[in-house]
């Protein structure tokens, strides 16, 4: 995601399960953002580059998750995919101020980011 | 009214407000760079000289005395013509007559002033926070009333599991107090610990008789004229004549801020210690340095370094920020933490655990370079770490050794036979059974001994608890060289390499009681485990703890988190249960209220004889389900490792060829059973004669009616390998059939592996196995049965109603997007 043009408050940081994720729908896109077990943010598009399955439904270990379909394991911090499996989730960029997490959305993403 | 005498006035006047360990330490660094300098005056609160405030907890404990904290006598003071103006804090700063004043009205003149206000305890406003008996960890008066309260013995609290709040809670307890630690986070001393050394600490507190509730919010202080008790938010109360709440520090920038100097969290300082006012400096715990501010005292001799060079004019770079290290001051108890050791980035990790000396090594490195580390029970290694850490080294080299420690550093190999190898015949391998090296060896050779199996069978080595069978396939191999080829132990998953058994084996033998428990004692060698470990030993956890173990949904599959089954497009599927099969126009007509309210696509019957709503949006479930429960329903579990569905045919009820009640059977099987956790999914099926309409024979359980009787079946499933059922035994009476069935799930539940269905598991322990257990040995049946029934009473609780009424786990149902835009 090289064009943000936005930084865009989801809330709290307690909000995210530790070892789980939650979701935010931006106007193209539905973003899954991870915490892991020691309070690492990331996030990725919520769609399995194999065959668009909901990560954030996944389990989250380590800094990794695992697709709910059909078991893939992607990076958090890359989006690639491990072990023989070949693929990459798209990334989006978030950081936390003050406990609070922001992503960076595109244009298109802002567009009328609460829809759904 | 001035305190300078006119002598000296010649001198630049150096005002210090402070009288604490930033402020002293900044005043001695000047002295040492420049004696004549500066003509120093002190201001301090507290009625005493200075002291070193990171002994109070040997000071509390017992462990020291006043006087050996001190830091700087009254006679320091006055070889150095300090004037030290204690017990008398200033209140006012006047920058444009550039005077302070202080509580008793005097007023001193300053060329250049220097804050070091420290900073204050938190003090959570709960009810009750100023009973007397409470108290704050910070000044040697809160020690003295911690003292007074200990000479009386009974409970204490102390609020807040950090660094402070354990100090003092360790304190306490040697002084004789029984001693409660409240703490708000999952785990103790979370900044400064990772859940892994948290659980350690934990655990060594406990076994001294310091009670750790975590996730634990208080609600009020209960007392009337002092405190008697805390009130958690959950209801539970807990006695206290003591409270001490050690919940953190707040910078003390108060009299900065009413000046106007640039406050923020802290008072706003530059490299050189320089506030928004050229003239005024400030160091310590009272400042933020680029964004930070430090509870530390590492950073503050580094920040009186920096501040006494530009007073003093020597150039230097200034301040950078600090990179600081922890422990804790627990006496017996090794905790060290450094650096950033939450990984992330392009970190890798090093995991190192001893479990039987209870020690527990993660170092965080990037770029070839130390970034973290945490160490719990030998810290031994931790300066070196750090100094590494700081030098930023590369540490390529020694990666393989870098976590056995610096002993290790020159290049020794870390190759395991060797290591055993080197051990001396005496050494013990087998701690349960006292088994030396040498007996396993001089059995090896003497008797020609080739496998892990033999040298248990001979010498009982590796026999009990089995922690110890890698050590002896180190020495097989050592011993025997190439002639031996290691059993293969099939792990559960890469994070360790235990196989399903020995670890369903080793939580009931070390009373392994959560996830964080196995991975330590079990040496596991990631983290948090993985997508295949957690969920496998979650399971383990809740079989062996029915009603203790408290369920880790993180570590379990979506569709058993959220109590439904996902779809290829991210919906869900909800079944409803219908017990045996049987329905009535009130649930039929639920059914269709909720698919055409929710506008469900697709309703399906399934094969277990449910109704299968399909395509239902992940937001509408609890909505779902609340129509359901309200027409009667529950969870049908179509989505869990748990028992699914009893299928029946009509049986006697209705059918003339009928020989027993099939449907009141399979009903009354399935209100036994329902709820219960398995390794795999588990289906049962009840026929009420011989031609077996309901499929029984490719069941988990079936059940066929005979003229007598019952036919009881197990292991059958469909699939891709359909295994059809073998013959248990015969039962006559249904009272039976529940017993036998309850045992025979027991049995599965105790030792089957994690998604290991009844069919594998029976074809690899043998119909035998289970016969001997179920159907002869009539005690052990029993006995299996009862801890059925047991660990039913916990599990019998409709996961719907939970979610759709009580908002348990409302976060899988919400998404951000959703509350932000309320």
């Amino acid at each position: 995601m090289s064009d943000i043009v936005t930084w865009v408050n989801v809330g709290p940081l307690s909000n995210i399960p530790q070892q789980g994720a939650r979701t935010f729908q931006t106007e193209t896109d539905r973003i899954a953002i991870f915490r892991t077990l020691d309070d690492q943010i990331y996030a990725l598009l919520d769609r399995c580059p194999h065959k668009d399955g909901p990560l954030a439904q996944g389990i989250v270990h380590g800094r990794f998750v695992t697709c709910p379909l059909h078991n893939m394991v992607f990076s958090l911090e890359t989006g690639e995919a491990q072990g023989t499996d070949d693929g990459c989730a798209a990334r989006v960029d978030v950081r936390v101020v003050n406990d609070t997490v922001h992503i960076g959305l595109n244009a298109q993403q802002t567009g009328l980011r609460h829809a759904g | 009214m001035n305190h300078v005498p006119a002598a000296l006035l010649k001198k630049t006047r150096l005002v210090v407000i402070g009288n604490g360990m930033a402020g002293m330490r900044t005043v001695e660094e000047i002295l040492a760079r420049a004696p004549d300098k500066y003509d120093i005056t002190v201001f301090g609160a507290e009625p005493r000289v200075n002291y070193n405030r990171i002994m109070l907890s040997p000071l509390l404990s017992g462990e020291k005395k006043f006087d050996d904290i001190v830091i700087n006598t009254m006679s320091w003071y006055q070889e150095n013509n300090i004037h030290l103006l204690s017990d008398d804090p200033v209140v006012e700063i006047d920058r444009d007559r550039k005077i302070v004043i202080s509580k008793s009205g005097s007023k001193t003149a300053y060329d250049q002033l220097l804050l070091a206000t420290g900073s204050d305890p938190i003090m959570i406003p709960v009810p009750g926070h100023k009973l007397p008996g409470v108290v704050t960890f910070r000044d040697v008066d809160d020690v003295d009333v911690m003292l007074k309260a200990a000479q009386k013995g009974g409970p204490a609290v102390v609020i807040g599991g950090g660094l402070l709040g354990l100090e003092a809670a360790s304190g306490l307890q040697a002084r004789g107090m029984s001693v409660t630690v409240l703490h708000l986070a999952n785990h103790v001393m979370e900044r400064q610990l990772d859940p892994s050394a948290g659980y350690l600490l934990a655990q060594e507190l406990g076994r001294r008789g310091i009670d750790v509730i975590t996730e634990a919010n208080t609600a009020e202080i209960i007392g009337t004229d002092s405190v008697t008790g805390v009130r958690l938010k959950n209801g539970h109360m807990i006695p206290a004549d003591l409270v001490v709440m050690a919940v953190g520090i707040r910078p003390n920038g108060r009299l900065a801020a009413d000046a106007g100097i640039a406050v923020e969290r802290g008072i706003v300082v530059d490299d050189v210690m320089t506030t928004s006012d050229p003239d005024i400096f400030a160091v310590g715990e009272c400042v933020q340095h680029r964004g930070q501010c430090y509870g530390l005292v590492a950073p503050l001799f580094e920040m009186a370094k920096s501040c006494a060079d530009h007073l003093t004019e020597i150039e230097t770079g200034g301040y950078a920020g600090s990179v600081t290290s922890t422990k804790l001051k627990v006496t017996g108890v090794d905790v060290f933490s450094a650096g950033d050791f939450s990984g992330g980035g392009e970190t890798e990790e090093i995991v190192f655990r001893d479990a039987g000396r209870g020690v527990y090594k993660r170092i965080v490195l990037e770029d070839g370079r130390i970034k973290g580390a945490v160490l719990y029970g030998d810290t031994s290694d931790g300066a070196w770490y750090f100094q590494l850490m700081k030098d930023g080294q590369d540490v390529t080299d020694l990666r393989d050794t870098l976590a056995f420690g610096q002993a290790f550093a020159g290049g020794a190999t870390a190759n395991p036979f060797d290591a055993v190898a080197a051990l001396p015949d005496d050494a013990e391998i087998c701690g349960c059974n006292g088994i030396c090296k040498g007996t396993i060896v001089s059995a090896i050779t003497e008797k020609g001994l080739t496998s892990l199996e033999e040298v248990k069978g001979h010498t009982k080595a590796s026999a009990s608890c089995g922690s110890c069978s890698g050590l002896v396939e180190n020495l097989l191999a050592a011993t025997l060289g190439g002639d031996y080829e290691a059993a293969a132990i099939k792990p559960v998953c890469p994070c360790t390499d235990h196989d399903h058994d020995s670890v369903r084996r080793l939580i009931i033998a070390k009373t392994l009681k959560s996830m964080p428990a196995v991975m330590q004692e079990l040496e596991w060698k990631s983290s948090d485990g993985c997508h295949i470990c957690r969920p496998a030993l979650n399971y383990y956890l809740l079989a062996a703890w029915p009603g203790e173990y408290v369920d880790h949904a993180a570590s379990r599959f979506i569709n058993e988190r959220v109590h439904a089954n996902i779809q290829k497009d991210g919906t869900y599927s909800v079944v409803p249960r219908m017990w045996g099969g049987l329905t009535n126009p009130r649930e039929l007509r639920a059914i269709a209220d909720v698919a055409d309210k929710f506008d469900i696509p697709t309703v399906k019957v399934t094969g277990g004889q449910r109704i299968d709503l399909l395509g239902v949006k992940k937001e509408d479930l609890p909505a779902v389900w609340a129509d359901l429960n309200a027409a009667g329903m529950v969870s049908g579990h179509a989505y869990g490792k748990s028992l699914r569905t009893v299928k029946s045919c009509v049986g006697q009820e209705w059918c003339r060829f009928g020989t027993q009640m099939s449907m009141g059977m399979a009903v009354e099987l399935e209100q036994m059973t329902w709820g219960s956790w398995m390794p795999h999914k588990f289906k049962m099926a009840v026929s009420g004669c011989p031609r077996n309409c309901a499929e029984a024979t490719i069941k988990d359980f079936g059940v066929v009616a005979t003229d007598g009787g019952w036919d009881l079946h197990v292991g059958g499933n469909g699939g891709i390998h359909v295994r059809a059922t073998e013959l248990l035994c015969k039962v006559t009476t249904g009272d039976e059939v529940k017993e036998y069935c309850g045992a025979f799930i027991q049995l599965y539940r105790e030792e089957a592996r994690y998604l290991e269905r009844t069919a594998p598991w029976i074809e690899r322990v043998g119909l035998k196995h289970v016969q001997e257990r179920v159907v002869d040995d009539t005690q052990n049946r029993v006995a299996l049965f009862a801890r059925f029934l047991e660990s039913q009473k916990t599990a019998q609780i409709d996961p719907w109603a939970e979610r759709a009424s009580q908002g348990v786990d409302s976060h899988e149902f919400k998404s951000l997007s959703l509350i932000a835009a309320e």
